[in-house]
């Protein structure tokens, strides 16, 4: 049991890496990873919010779609869910944990559509794994992506001032950064 | 008889159509629906079943959304778009599911997650609710279409570079049937194909190259003098994406990019306003919770706004 849960987190968080091999979450990637600290704060927003997704989907399917045999709805269920959970937390926090809403706030009703966090509640329900593994499948998703964007932000702010030609500054430079970080994670691909 | 030149305020089906699929194409000019384009154009076919099917939903999607632009509370359409796009990508799924499961299979989750794509609510909020029918339906087909090129296009070029296949068929077959002499044959047989374009950082590398391209001929324009046309990237239309790195983003604020940000700002807030009305009615104390979160909520989307502005300054 334990070793099957590690052996998830790793495939999850390195070997399929969310954005790098399964292309979830592009836009938060390519557009909040300018700067090391921003991309930090929406790394730890996506943990929080696909763990809790993950968790209240799960449960959601398991115990009211499925046995409602109404599984074919999930799609639309799991986004208006997500959505209202996403406000939901973000209400919460405001009141109750000012400290890290302050860190995390910002970021949080930025995720709510992302594609990472539908898509990872419905791998899960693909999958058909439990309650537990489906949390733990999305933590690891989720700082698979916290890993690649803080990796992509630092690669960024440290070639911010190199002479790119004029073309292939911005979007494209950063395109290829991420490409060749994709090449990188190819090679967790003999770690399981 | 003057010839006038078209007016602009009029729209006709076939300009709307043209728009759509060249001058406001939604990969290669508004950068819209990233995720799909990089997922699943490791081959032509996939590229093609993916656009064909966004057109589906897209077109069905702006005809409901434009039928019902009236009847639709103003603050509680973004929801009521979700649903609307959500239906139909489930009802598409279940078809493909039934009558397409090799293309379903090589789509995968990116049939479902056609729900949380840029381009279909972006169309919704800026064309499907604002225009009839009929103007709409073209506007789907048209940008779908668009898309669809846009996907092939990039799949032939992976698919080429990476596996020597265009639609499937390997060069060496595609020789053999042309007649060609054998040593062609031969030496295009002997060539390896640069796997990593079917895999996934080569789908970066080819985005990459399709932007530099973009920018590279952007820039040319500006040096004639001519007016070249700004999109917020999938900044504007979007609730995915909150882009503040996107290179088609002009800082300096054309116009344009400014209204469209303003605009995604107000429609974050009616839709904050609407799930906000939903948890209220459980809520025990309405008044104050309403209040005091509504004037938080506004501080703390300006900040985000105005940093977003200073990085790209």
């Amino acid at each position: 049991m334990m070793k099957e849960l590690l052996l998830l987190a790793l495939g999850s968080a390195l070997v399929s890496n969310v954005v790098l091999s399964q292309f979830y979450g592009l836009c938060p990637f390519l557009g909040v990873s300018k700067q090391l600290k921003t991309a930090s704060g929406m790394g730890l927003a996506v943990i929080f919010v696909i763990t809790l997704a993950s968790l209240v989907s799960s449960v959601i399917y398991t115990y009211l779609l499925d046995r409602l045999g109404i599984g074919y709805l999930k799609t639309i269920v799991f986004i208006l869910v997500i959505a209202a959970l996403v406000q939901f937390v973000e209400m919460f926090l405001k009141k109750k944990v000012p400290a890290l809403y302050a860190s995390l706030g910002v970021f949080l009703p930025l995720i709510t559509t992302n594609c990472a966090v539908l898509g990872t509640a419905l791998t899960n329900v693909q999958r058909e794994y439990n309650v537990l593994f489906a949390v733990v499948n999305g933590f690891a998703t989720a700082a698979g992506f916290a890993l690649s964007i803080c990796i992509l932000a630092g690669i960024r702010e440290k070639t911010a001032h190199n002479d790119i030609p004029k073309a292939f500054q911005g979007m494209p430079i950063t395109l290829v950064t991420a490409g060749l970080m994709a090449i990188a994670f190819c090679g967790f691909s003999g770690l399981l | 008889m003057s010839k006038r030149v078209k007016d602009p305020d009029r729209l006709t089906p076939g300009k709307v159509f043209i728009n759509g699929l060249v001058k406001e194409n939604p990969t290669f000019v508004l950068m819209l629906g990233m995720c799909p384009t990089l997922a699943v154009t490791s081959s032509a076919i996939n590229g093609l079943g993916m656009g064909l099917t966004t057109t589906v939903v897209l077109t069905m999607s702006n005809i409901l959304i434009s039928a019902l632009r009236k009847v639709i509370p103003d603050k509680v359409r973004i929801p009521a778009f979700i649903v609307i796009i959500a239906s139909f990508v489930t009802i598409v799924g279940q078809f493909l599911e039934a009558y397409l499961p090799a293309l379903n299979d090589a789509l995968g989750m990116f049939i479902p997650l056609i729900v949380v794509n840029c381009i279909i609510l972006g169309r919704a909020e800026a064309f499907a609710s604002k225009n009839n029918v009929l103007l709409s339906a073209f506007d789907g087909l048209g940008m779908g279409l668009g898309f669809s090129v846009a996907l092939t296009m990039i799949g032939l070029v992976r698919e080429m570079i990476g596996a020597h296949k265009v639609f499937g068929f390997t060069f060496v077959e595609l020789m053999e049937k042309m007649h060609l002499p054998q040593g062609c044959i031969d030496f295009m047989g002997n060539q390896t194909p640069i796997a990593i374009f079917v895999m996934a950082p080569g789908a970066f590398f080819v985005l990459a190259t399709l932007v530099a391209i973009l920018n590279h001929n952007k820039e040319k324009k500006r040096l004639r003098g001519e007016a070249v046309k700004e999109f917020a990237g999938c900044g504007h239309d979007c609730l995915n994406c909150h882009d503040s790195s996107c290179s088609f983003y002009d800082p300096n604020g054309s116009d344009e990019a400014v209204g469209l940000k303003g605009k995604k700002k107000k429609k974050k807030k009616d839709s904050d306003d609407l799930e906000k009305v939903e948890i209220e009615m459980v809520s025990v104390s309405e008044n104050v919770t309403g209040d005091s979160s509504d004037a938080g909520e506004n501080a703390t989307k300006e900040p985000v706004e105005e940093k977003e502005g200073g990085q790209e300054a």
